[in-house]
């Protein structure tokens, strides 16, 4: 299998965590993965990519302009920002719940709606709302586990849920686990 | 022995422990932190390892483990180089026993950096070797022949990862644990270890001779290869080497040349790699140091081959180089007419800005706004350093005039004092950088007796870089607790006038402290001090009372604190972000924020 995953966001929303586990589940089934992360001043609330490379096609740490199967936004600007990373049919799952840039002049009036309606009119696109969709779990920073659930349910990441569970549960800290696993199941949810 | 994946900076620290290395030392910096870190986290027996309080001093510490006949590591990013320079050049004519592995990381871009430096041309500069790794199973492989060359020239060898490479994650296959090597020991030998100008004129003349035998050598590496045979040829290095692999790939009969082992440039290799081209294509990034190494090879060789590459404008002078970058480079090069349409973005909004910011709840923020506070109407220059409050810089804050390097806001202060006495002259230090290259600082302040405030913005770890422990902290990597070096008593003992501890974020008391230090003459010192919010992860919150807002946003206008944002015309708290630090309730004139209840 080849299949490049972009996923974005914004510093602090937790990607990080989101890509290490697709890595590690898609090298539990046997295929080859390189990826790369931002790391450094950029992370602190700066527009954040990772690029998850699976399969023996990829020669560099970067998917190129065209190149990706699916966009995981975890924010509506950020998938503008990298739309052009996807593929004519690739397809994207994103975060409607904007995140506000902290200058005053440029939070006023953003809301995400414009971005999510561009998304929609360019490419194949499940919906998320972070805030619904956390609520029970009573913190959107697990968005990121939760988002896998919906990726893992539409069948577009390429890979079982179980093995995406079984990384889940080696990656989290125990205290958070349960909530972590709820959150994934939720997400599945979404997604079917 | 397993699979193990990684990030290039692991996959180097696994290269160093499979080697055996004795000793590894080094200064926070990305991209290249993950080293020592990886380092200290797997396990290994009998490997000595430090965060050192700079490039310098790591230097130095590996240099004597090298002259034990010790294979040692020091690591750092590109600008600590410069901090390490003074030994490694002197070292470079002393020459080493153990195998040393000088891990010097470059930033493309810059994406974390001052600048876009090219150790590459430090490593002739220096006279020693330098391996460019593509990929991290490459940075993997060469760290641990970086290891065997060292000591085969017994001249410390310069690996050099960029970012792409450092923070791209591979599987290297290795051994689940490490034992260090056996080593003979120091002997003395005075006529070898202690530099005299004649023993570097002798050695000067030895290093040129050997460094002929090297690119010899390096000529039968496998780190440089070629594929195709078409009469254009792309030469390319580095992560470059891995872009235009991957567009290349669709054309196999185009002459890809790879040079990993940039100096001393392996000649013969390049003079038969090159035979039958008649242009080639330097594809790298930083400075055109291939193309130039090219240049003179051909000049030496009169050969007519014409170069392109940054001289000639094919490639961006500055930047990093990316998939795409090389699609469009390469493809131009060869005449090739590309499939791929840029995507049509018309109509898209605008995505927002997102310059990187202090952190919801960062004390950094809290000790600006302090300051800023009790200079109010009041002429004065901030001058600020390395780390995390670089970003007090940023609007609403704006208490950033300078930032040059490492302690240079200390020093840099006292130049602004000397020449506008009329003006308060501030300088704002981490504790890390502090320690790093702050104390210097302070003492010639003192000693040439400048009128000026230091301030330390202790958080009690080197935040920027990923929370590395340092002299403050009480711990180091090899044991804890350890005694904690007091920042208060280091600033007596050198002779500041007066020094007030104080937590910033109680915030008179910070701006108390600020004009009392103000009112003084000499140089006197604020330390703020408050932990990093990444760390100590606070669990409270506050709330804005929408009842008693009165939408005056003074919250949002002159902190600037992700959490807060404007919803209907008054201030919101996403408590998501929150970590109930209270500024934004101290700053409030209604008393409209508080503890949130639940």
């Amino acid at each position: 299998m080849n299949r490049d995953i972009m996923i974005c966001g914004v510093g602090g929303q937790g990607t990080v965590l989101a890509s290490r586990i697709i890595a590690a589940s898609a090298m539990d089934e046997g295929n080859p993965v390189h990826s790369a992360e931002t790391i450094g001043m950029a992370q602190r609330g700066g527009p954040v990519t990772s690029h998850v490379r699976i399969g023996s096609g990829a020669f560099s740490p970067l998917i190129p302009a065209g190149g990706a199967d699916l966009l995981i936004a975890f924010e509506p600007s950020e998938a503008v920002r990298n739309l052009k990373y996807l593929k004519k049919d690739g397809f994207v799952i994103v975060n409607s719940v904007p995140v506000k840039p902290t200058s005053l002049g440029s939070s006023e009036g953003y809301d995400g709606k414009a971005e999510i309606a561009f998304i929609k009119s360019k490419r194949d696109c499940l919906t998320v709302d972070s805030e619904a969709l956390c609520a029970p779990f009573g913190s959107s920073k697990f968005f990121n586990v939760a988002v896998l659930g919906a990726a893992a349910a539409t069948g577009k990441l390429g890979l079982s849920a179980d093995t995406l569970r079984a990384e889940i549960i080696k990656t989290v800290p125990e205290r958070f686990l349960e909530k972590n696993m709820a959150a994934f199941e939720a997400g599945m949810k979404i997604g079917e | 022995m397993s699979k193990k994946y990684v990030m290039g900076n692991g996959a180097i620290a696994l290269g160093a422990l499979s080697a055996g290395v004795n000793l590894v030392a080094g200064y926070p910096g990305t991209p290249s932190s993950e080293i020592i870190e990886t380092v200290a986290k797997y396990p290994h027996d009998g490997t000595y390892v430090e965060w050192s309080v700079n490039e310098k001093a790591a230097m130095e510490v590996a240099s004597a483990a090298a002259y034990c006949g010790a294979r040692a590591m020091v690591t750092m990013k590109q600008v600590g180089l410069n901090v390490a320079s003074d030994p490694l050049m002197s070292l470079a004519y002393v020459g080493v026993k153990g195998g040393m592995v000088v891990v010097s990381a470059d930033d493309p871009g810059p994406i974390s950096s001052q600048t876009e430096q090219d150790t590459r041309r430090f490593a002739e500069f220096a006279r020693i070797p330098v391996f460019d790794p593509s990929s991290p199973e490459e940075a993997f492989e060469m760290t641990r022949e970086a290891f065997a060359y060292s000591e085969k020239y017994k001249t410390p060898v310069i690996l050099r990862p960029t970012t792409r490479v450092d923070h791209a994650y591979a599987s290297v296959d290795c051994p689940d644990s490490f034992t260090a090597g056996e080593y003979e020991g120091f002997v003395k030998d005075s006529k070898k270890w202690v530099i005299f100008p004649r023993l570097s004129y002798m050695n000067h003349a030895a290093i040129e001779k050997r460094n002929v035998e090297i690119g010899a050598d390096f000529s039968a590496c496998r780190f440089n290869s070629v594929s195709g045979s078409s009469k254009k040829a792309v030469v390319a290095t580095g992560v470059s080497f891995a872009y235009a692999s991957e567009f290349l790939k669709a054309y196999p009969d185009v002459r890809l040349i790879k040079v990993g082992t940039p100096y001393p440039l392996p000649e013969s290799f390049l003079l038969e790699a090159l035979a039958g081209v008649d242009e080639a294509l330097c594809f790298e990034e930083l400075s055109p140091y291939i193309e130039e190494s090219l240049l003179k090879l051909i000049g030496k060789h009169k050969l007519g081959i014409t170069v392109r590459g940054k001289l000639t404008g094919d490639v961006p002078p500055s930047g990093e180089n990316d998939a795409d970058s090389a699609k469009r480079i390469i493809s131009r090069f060869l005449g090739l007419e590309t499939d791929h349409a840029a995507e049509d973005m018309s109509g898209a909004p605008e995505p927002p800005a997102r310059p990187p910011v202090l952190c919801a709840g960062c004390p950094h923020r809290a000790s600006f706004y302090a300051v800023k506070r009790a200079m109010k109407g009041k002429k004065a220059y901030f001058c600020g350093d390395i780390g995390c409050y670089t970003l007090g810089n940023a609007m609403p804050l704006d208490m950033v005039d300078t930032c040059l390097c490492m302690g240079a806001g200390i020093t840099m202060a006292q130049g602004f004092n000397h020449m506008d006495g009329e003006a308060v002259a501030i300088s704002f230090t981490g504790d890390s950088t502090f320690f790093a290259s702050g104390i210097t600082g302070v003492v010639n302040a003192v000693y040439n007796a400048a009128d000026m405030i230091v301030c330390i913005l202790d958080n009690s770890t080197t935040a920027m870089t990923g929370h590395q422990p340092h002299p403050g902290t009480g711990r180091n990597l090899m044991s804890s607790p350890v005694e904690k070096i007091s920042i208060e008593k280091i600033l007596l003992a050198v002779g500041v006038k007066k020094v007030v501890t104080v937590d910033p974020l109680d915030l008179s008391a910070a701006i108390a402290a600020v004009s009392e230090c103000a009112l003084i003459k000499g140089v006197k010192a604020v330390i703020f001090k408050s932990p990093c919010v990444a760390i100590v992860r606070p669990n409270k919150k506050c709330a804005v009372n929408s009842e008693k807002c009165i939408g005056c946003l003074r919250c949002v206008r002159e902190l600037g604190c992700p959490a807060l944002s404007v919803k209907d015309g008054r201030a919101v708290i996403d408590s998501n972000l929150c970590t109930g630090c209270g500024l934004c309730a101290r700053v409030c004139p209604a008393d409209a924020i508080g503890g949130d209840p639940s």
